[in-house]
């Protein structure tokens, strides 16, 4: 349980320094350490396979993916950099009282979750579940990738001159 | 079948609660696309981690494996094309405020 508590204050302390941060850059390593604890945790119950590719896919590719859109921009001046600072500190400084007082909330009223699940079937193997059981998500992910794979075609051609 | 182990859990599900909250705040005040996008992400962090806790308190890490796996799959082509359309709206309008984005055609 300490390790899990650790682990969880520090992914709340990586997503408010995410969200707090003011150069984009920062804030995309914020994001990639929030996979990365995330991925620790989903490891710690039992998650193995999900944790590899939550930390493959979202910390990296991701990130990655991030970092490129940010390249493509314009860096700001100093000056600019300066204002945009003031800004943001008006606008977020709500963020961490806000968080504070839901979770004093959540703590002293906390919610009942002993509701009733539906049945599914109890198969551990998450291959046999991939391959078997939910192939259907598997032609769903193929047509998504492809969807994807088109769009990103369509959105990176040059235009004609 | 319910969610009986899940009291013992409590401060994961506040963990998960806060860092929803942190990403919907974050889209809601945030004017730049890459932040949007940033706290979208913050998002789905907290829907995977809640989804692998689910899966692990009902005994089917399993299945709960199989639907993250998708989760990220779309996830991933979901970003892919929402950074095109980032890039291609910086490249007409020389800026990523969603403020600015009143012109558009149609």
């Amino acid at each position: 349980m300490a390790l899990n508590l650790i682990l969880l204050v520090l992914l709340l302390v990586a997503g408010i320094w995410t969200v707090l941060t003011t150069r984009l850059v920062r804030s995309v390593v914020g994001l990639a350490l929030v996979s990365a604890v995330v991925s620790i945790l989903i490891f710690r119950l039992n998650s193995p396979l999900a944790a590899a590719f939550e930390l493959s896919v979202c910390a990296g590719l991701i990130s990655v993916i991030f970092v490129t859109t940010i390249s493509f921009t314009q860096r700001l001046t100093a000056e600019r950099l300066e204002e945009r600072r003031k800004e943001r500190l008006g606008k977020y400084w709500y963020l961490p009282v806000i968080l504070i007082i839901f979770g004093i909330l959540l703590v002293v009223f906390k919610p009942k979750l002993d509701f009733p699940l539906p049945q599914v079937p109890s198969e551990q193997d998450t291959r046999n579940i991939i391959w078997h059981m939910r192939h259907v998500d598997l032609l769903g992910q193929i047509l998504i990738i492809l969807a994807g794979v088109f769009g990103v075609v369509i959105l990176f051609k040059e235009p004609k001159k | 079948m319910n969610l009986a182990g899940a009291q013992t859990f409590w401060y994961f599900y506040i963990a998960i609660m806060l860092l929803f909250v942190m990403g919907a705040y974050y889209i809601i005040a945030s004017f730049n696309l890459i932040r949007v996008l940033i706290g979208l992400e913050l998002l789905i962090k907290a829907v995977t981690l809640l989804s692998i806790l689910t899966g692990y308190l009902t005994h089917n890490e399993g299945l709960a494996q199989a639907l993250v796996i998708t989760l990220i799959v779309i996830e991933v082509v979901i970003m892919v094309v929402a950074g095109g359309i980032v890039v291609c709206i910086y490249r007409n309008n020389k800026s990523l405020d969603t403020r600015k984005l009143k012109e558009l055609k149609g």
